[in-house]
């Protein structure tokens, strides 16, 4: 089982470069081998790519024909547009707060640090439905400040802003736990010697640190966007079920699956699933290009 | 004394401390803060008898030892398989590897309701695995087994990318010096490498099981949703938001919340226990 | 990223010209209505358009007709609502949102189709289901929504309510006959499309208690060789109520647009779309035309046999009513 020679290896540890010996003593053995790598395979072939097949199987289940159409669909075009302002939105907001709290947290010390990562980190490990509630309780006519709102009539829960909060909520910490490492790691002497060099702080952030941390805020934005659009659970609690207003493209996709269109809510998914694609293969792109640098 | 004066010099050196630590805190609490503020409000209008009724009646005592029975069974196999993954992929070579080290990442980016739809068809009893299961009297969709299912698929990635780092940079010479001592594979994988690896690990396993505690969309296609049997807490949830009995849908929140900061916490503190170990953030 | 910009912006253009209607109107419905009102949106953008020339849109949420009453009392800015039963409109006007006298605005009590509670079955009738008594059998598995959030639920159970008041003749006989009836459902969905959907697609379950227009929409859309209907000798007439929102209506000023829109749904065009998706019309020459789609049942009425939606809401529905002393979970 084991492919090395105990006197060999000590030998070669002392007087020869290990590239020399044939024997790896960090390799296992090829039935351990073997083993691993065909469970492996075999995990995420059954439980990752088959369900992903699947998707696009069944979206061109009916045909091409039935396909386009459902992509074309006046309620789909409409749950496209509100997806894609609410993921603007989500990234817009949280690329903002991103990178000011990522400087605020990298760039200093101060004492209750590990509190405001914790406390950022929250909205992680709630669950989705508990997101949406929170703000129902918060702005429903029922909740705290709706008898307010209902006066000055402004609408949060069943229309857009409710569900850009929601939205928000859930995807708060992508982008600063993208920065905050990279950040830390790259120290302030850059920021230091602009300063000293007499630019101001603004410029200073964006012509030295920016720069620096760009690849590692684009990958945060893709992360932000993917999970901003596909977002299912805390929306669900928020909007109305409006079709063709307050539908997103996941809870279009339950619209379609419970009004017995099952090619159709495929076909959307097929839309969903190939832009986590997309996401995945920019962050691949993006890993290499940090890599190099 | 010399790093204390370090760090005052850095701070009165670079501007914007004030200003950006504001504005996120005020950010932090508009989004985040004030509204599980106000969750905790409503619950406490909630007198604690009510509370204790709510909680323990047999529908929501069933749906949260259901959340949390079938979260913990699925990272737990996360863990194990999660580990092989990692391992297969950071030491060995062979073909496609890029291709499945992109793969792990699928369940993070995929919309929980697109892997819903899809878990639930390729299971049933006429798609392509449940047909399979069909002449074992095995039903995966629809039931608990379904549950389990789609937790083990959105935890995936999460062992895998946490400990993945950690493995890649864990230093040749340590297994190579045991090696040298005489020590066999195995009691390499044992005291040198998993020791190493542990605190990755269990954070890992600390993040699947809070994601799938809280898993919502992937779930709610596949489950049966029958109350005492198949039915998780968040949808216990929405239905109770539904019936517009928002006392019983705080309370329950209350309690998968508390549930949370305490998961929460544990993670942020394996964190800094891999940190401390190995120089570098989980 | 520049790029990035401007596909997106080109995309929100594409996207958003789309939507441009001169009148836009929601309405909220209960949950089986999407195949009907699909139609009857389509017929009556045409007739608008061609009456007036203005192009109108309207907008539909489905749901169990509890949750969207409680909706639109929360704020959802519906336009109309076209709702499972009067006892939810009323609940929305008793918020100031809706006249008082909104039932009397329109004919047949403001309820343009009825319908009845039948039984959905699998093909062949493995479990033998023929009328009321067969859903209490031991073993039986039967499906219906939660009356908590949604109007079929309350019609199912009334109706069963009403038989085994016939049959036995005292209204503790039928309440244990409902409550071994409730001892049957495994599963409460919130709606009774999610109840439909549980039975059909989900394969839970031995009988679906069902809208009549509900389990013949089933059966066109998964076939007769998977399902069938039994209809029971003795039902309720179950009367689906519209009504205007007066509070947004008058906020919106699209008052003649919804009043045109819920004319529709009695006129002749409205009334033969409302049969050919299974709704019992009011119209009598169309129910003529269509008489063999609907099995001859005889019904009794929320108002002879409970004294109303009020009294029946109160004592079967209300919190600690008696369906929650006999649903016990």
């Amino acid at each position: 089982m084991s492919d090395f020679d105990p006197r060999a290896a000590t030998a070669g540890v002392a007087t020869q470069p290990a590239q020399r010996r044939k024997v790896d003593v960090r390799a296992d053995a090829p039935w351990v081998r073997r083993t691993i790598i065909g469970l492996t395979v075999g995990f995420l072939c059954l439980f990752v790519v088959l369900p992903l097949i699947n998707v696009f199987a069944q979206a061109f289940s009916k045909g091409i024909a039935v396909y386009l159409a459902a992509l074309q669909d006046a309620e789909t075009l409409a749950a496209v547009r509100l997806t894609l302002i609410v993921a603007f939105a989500s990234v817009l907001s949280n690329g903002f707060f991103g990178l000011m709290a990522a400087w605020a947290i990298a760039k200093f010390e101060f004492p209750g640090k590990n509190i405001l990562i914790t406390l950022i980190d929250l909205p992680f490990s709630v669950s989705p439905v508990i997101a949406g509630l929170v703000f129902v309780l918060l702005f429903g006519l029922q909740g705290l400040l709706g008898s307010w709102l209902a006066v000055h009539d402004i609408e949060i829960v069943f229309a857009l802003p409710g569900i850009m909060l929601a939205t928000i909520f859930v995807t708060f910490p992508f982008i600063v736990r993208e920065l905050v490492p990279l950040m830390q790691e790259q120290g302030t002497e850059e920021e230091e010697a602009a300063l000293s060099l007499g630019a101001s702080g603004l410029r200073t952030f964006i012509r030295v640190t920016l720069p620096n941390v760009k690849w590692a805020l684009l990958y945060g934005v893709l992360l932000c966007n993917a999970r901003a659009m596909g977002e299912f659970g805390a929306v669900s609690v928020v909007s109305g079920h409006i079709r063709g207003e307050t539908n997103t493209l996941p809870l279009h996709i339950e619209t379609l699956y419970e009004g017995y269109q099952a090619a159709a809510a495929f076909a959307v998914a097929s839309l969903l699933a190939l832009l986590a694609l997309v996401t995945l293969i920019a962050k691949s792109a993006l890993e290499t290009r940090t890599a190099k640098e | 004394m010399r790093v204390a004066a370090t760090i005052a010099r850095r701070r009165s050196v670079i501007p914007g401390f004030g200003m950006t630590l504001g504005m996120s805190l005020l950010w932090l609490s508009l989004i985040v803060l004030i509204p599980l503020a106000a969750l905790f409000l409503k619950t406490a209008e909630l007198s604690f008898s009510q509370f204790v009724d709510i909680i323990s009646s047999r529908r929501v005592l069933h749906a949260l030892q259901l959340s949390f029975g079938l979260s913990l069974a699925a990272a737990a196999v996360n863990l194990v398989f999660g580990t092989l993954v990692v391992w297969a992929l950071v030491r060995y070579r062979f073909p496609g590897r890029r291709l499945f080290d992109a793969i792990v990442d699928i369940p993070f980016a995929l919309p929980t309701a697109v892997a819903g739809i899809a878990l639930t068809n390729l299971y049933a009893e006429s798609g392509w695995l449940g047909s399979l299961l069909v002449p074992f009297g095995i039903k995966v969709a629809f039931t608990p087994l379904g549950i389990f299912v789609a937790l083990v698929f959105i935890g995936l990635p999460f062992v895998v990318r946490t400990v993945q780092p950690v493995l890649e940079d864990l230093e040749k010479e340590l297994e190579e010096a045991a090696a040298s001592l005489g020590a066999t594979r195995w009691t390499i994988v044992r005291r040198v490498i998993l020791p190493s690896i542990t605190p990755a690990l269990m954070t890992g396993f600390a993040l699947a099981l809070a994601r799938a505690v809280g898993e919502y969309g992937s779930v709610i296609f596949i489950a049966g949703n029958l109350p005492n049997v198949s039915e998780i807490a968040p949808l216990l949830i929405v239905i109770k938001l539904q019936e517009f009995r928002y006392a019983d849908a705080t309370a329950i929140a209350a309690v998968m919340l508390l549930a949370s900061f305490l998961l929460l916490f544990l993670i942020n503190t394996l964190q800094r226990w891999s940190e401390a170990r190995t120089g570098k953030r989980a | 990223m520049r790029r990035m910009r401007m596909g997106l912006a080109a995309g929100l253009m594409l996207v958003g010209a789309a939507q441009a209607a001169d009148v836009n109107l929601l309405n909220v419905s209960y949950d089986p209505t999407r195949e009907l009102y699909a139609a009857i949106n389509k017929a009556f953008a045409t007739k608008f358009k061609a009456e007036t020339g203005k192009t109108i849109e309207i907008k539909q949420s489905h749901g169990g007709s509890g949750t969207q009453a409680r909706s639109v009392m929360d704020g959802l800015q519906a336009d109309v609502v076209t709702l499972a039963l009067a006892y939810d409109i009323d609940a929305i006007a008793a918020r100031g949102l809706i006249a008082a006298d909104w039932q009397k605005k329109l004919p047949n009590n403001a309820a343009p189709y009825t319908s009845t509670i039948v039984f959905l079955v699998r093909k062949g009738n493995p479990k033998g289901v023929r009328g009321w008594d067969d859903l209490v059998k031991p073993g039986i598995k039967v499906i219906t929504p939660n009356p908590k959030t949604s109007g079929g639920a309350r019609w199912n159970y009334l109706a069963a309510w009403g038989y085994a008041l016939k049959k036995h003749g005292s209204e503790d006989k039928a309440r244990d006959f409902v409550r071994d009836l409730y001892k049957n459902v495994p599963v409460l969905d919130t709606g009774a499309r999610g109840s439909t959907v549980t039975f059909v697609q989900r394969n839970i379950g031995d009988v679906l208690l069902a809208w009549e227009n509900e389990a013949y929409l089933a059966i066109d859309e998964f076939g007769k060789d998977r399902f069938e209907v039994v209809t029971p000798a003795l039902s309720i007439l179950a009367e689906p109520t519209i009504a205007i929102v007066d509070k947004v209506v008058d906020k919106k000023g699209t008052r003649p647009a919804a009043e045109a829109y819920l004319n529709f749904i009695y006129s002749p065009e409205g009334q033969g779309i409302a049969a050919q998706n299974h709704y019992r019309p009011r119209d009598a020459a169309i129910a003529k035309n269509h008489e063999n789609s609907f099995a001859k049942v005889e019904l009794f009425t929320i108002d002879d046999t409970f004294g109303g939606w009020q009294k029946a809401q109160a004592l079967h529905f209300s919190d600690g009513g008696i369906f929650d002393k006999i649903y016990t979970q």
